[in-house]
């Protein structure tokens, strides 16, 4: 059974590494959306300490929204996704060894990231750990999810706006428990509650998301 | 027992429903307007003045409908979408597509109200409590769903597409609420909860009037927009093309 995710995440991986800009540009984009913040808000340290959560987490679920279009498009576009789905293995867990590589592409690149940005927001030290915890627990729920926003938009005009739109009221419970954490700390009430119900959370949609994926994919193949 | 399974299936296709749905829309248009005028009897003229909201409570007639019509609409357009995800009948996509739009507009229609209603009994037109948020998340998730259908030109890949994201949709209402919820209850405490006092029954009646008013008007109007469904999706095929020639005559 890993087998086959293996090889999919192999894969994906090896035609990411092939085409860096791809990957650079998304971390570019989450690195230049937090930035912007500072610049528009003003650069008392007090109220960045207050807002860096949700700016981080915020510009998170944007970059990875981001990169969600790329997730099957290229398949599509050269067949590969049709020889995919007719192979014997279940298409689900191709799914999930592509939403698999797709966090190993952009969350994981995102959390390792995000403690140098929280610094500019002068978070503690104990802010930064959570914030990468909670970011390392949350983004493959992202993935995940919007695996599913990837595969229903398939081939459909206007898909990079639509995907935003079918996915981000998805993405609230991530947003909530992930930046809730990071509060949590800073307010000091301790973050054990949001990091656990976040990994419930990364648990339930990187086992489930695959199945509904699986089928839009099949609907998109048609 | 048997006949009667064959009668169901019967109405399973757009040939047989479109009559029927015609034959139908009049009488709940007659039942909204009834349970209507009589919902607003009650609403304005009977039920009493409310002691510690005076007036302006009576927008609770709209709100609360509203809200519940928002929810269950989407609970009716997520099982319909699962039936024709199960079963491919082609009514199913139809009623969900027809369904959506009336959802969003009961949706929109509760947060509306429910400004109008805020803004003189707390003093501000947005709270960001947890009912508020989850209630225009439901707005944002049919918008979704009208969006992706509208997108995708073939009607049976937009049905199936619709309905797979209308019952992950489903699957998340209760995380979102709970999430929502419990964001809300760490930050700030319950500033918004209305001192339960017990409803009188004459607002409870006039409640539910305009409760069933509202039932019957969002099956009569998603009878009519599936009906223009119907006649577009099939309009290449002989009964339409015989139903507009008597419509016409």
């Amino acid at each position: 059974m890993l087998t086959p995710i293996l090889a999919v995440i192999v894969r994906d991986l090896r035609l990411a590494l092939r085409r860096r800009a791809d990957i650079a540009s998304v971390l570019f984009f989450f690195i230049i959306v937090v930035s912007l913040f500072p610049l528009g808000i003003g650069p008392e340290p007090e109220q960045l300490r207050k807002l860096a959560p949700g700016v981080l987490w915020v510009a998170a679920l944007l970059a990875t929204m981001l990169s969600l279009p790329r997730l099957f498009s290229d398949d599509h576009r050269d067949g590969t996704l049709e020889q995919l789905a007719l192979t014997p293995q279940p298409l689900g867990l191709i799914v999930l060894g592509k939403v698999c590589a797709h966090w190993l592409i952009s969350g994981l690149p995102l959390t390792l990231l995000a403690p140098v940005l929280g610094i500019q927001f002068d978070l503690s030290g104990d802010a930064l750990w959570i914030l990468s915890c909670s970011l390392l627990i949350g983004t493959p729920a992202l993935s995940g999810i919007g695996a599913i926003g990837a595969a229903l938009t398939l081939g459909v005009r206007g898909s990079g706006v639509l995907v935003s739109l079918l996915i981000l009221p998805l993405y609230i419970p991530v947003l909530i428990f992930g930046a809730g954490a990071v509060d949590a700390t800073l307010t000091g009430t301790g973050a054990q509650a949001h990091l656990s119900l976040l990994a419930a959370l990364a648990l339930a949609g990187v086992f489930f998301a695959p199945w509904p994926t699986a089928a839009a994919l099949r609907i998109a193949l048609e | 027992m048997s006949d009667r399974m064959i009668n169901w299936y019967k109405y399973a296709g757009p040939q047989a429903f479109y009559p029927l749905a015609g034959k139908m829309i009049p009488w709940f248009w007659v039942l909204a307007a009834i349970f209507g005028i009589a919902g607003l009897y009650v609403g304005f003229l009977v039920a009493p003045t409310d002691a510690q909201q005076g007036e302006g409570y009576r927008i609770i007639f709209l709100h609360v409908p509203a809200s519940w019509m928002s929810m269950f609409i989407y609970l009716v357009m997520a099982f319909w979408a699962g039936l024709g995800l199960a079963f491919n009948f082609r009514l199913s996509g139809m009623m969900a597509q027809a369904l959506a739009p009336t959802g969003a507009m009961f949706a929109f229609l509760s947060l509306w109200t429910g400004a109008l209603w805020g803004k003189p009994m707390w003093g501000t037109w947005w709270v960001w409590d947890a009912r508020l948020t989850s209630e225009l998340i439901l707005l944002f998730l049919y918008v979704g769903f009208i969006a992706l259908q509208s997108a995708i030109d073939d009607p049976r890949r937009a049905d199936k597409a619709g309905a797979i994201l209308a019952l992950v949709g489903v699957v998340n209402i209760p995380i979102i609420y709970f999430s929502v919820k419990w964001w809300n209850t760490l930050h700030q405490g319950s500033t918004v909860n209305l001192t339960k006092s017990s409803m009188a029954t004459t607002m409870l009646w006039g409640m539910l009037l305009c409760a069933l008013a509202c039932w019957m008007y969002a099956i009569a109007v998603a009878l009519m927009r599936v009906r223009r469904i119907m006649l577009e999706r099939e309009k290449d095929t002989l009964w339409v093309r015989e139903e507009l020639a008597k419509e016409a005559q």
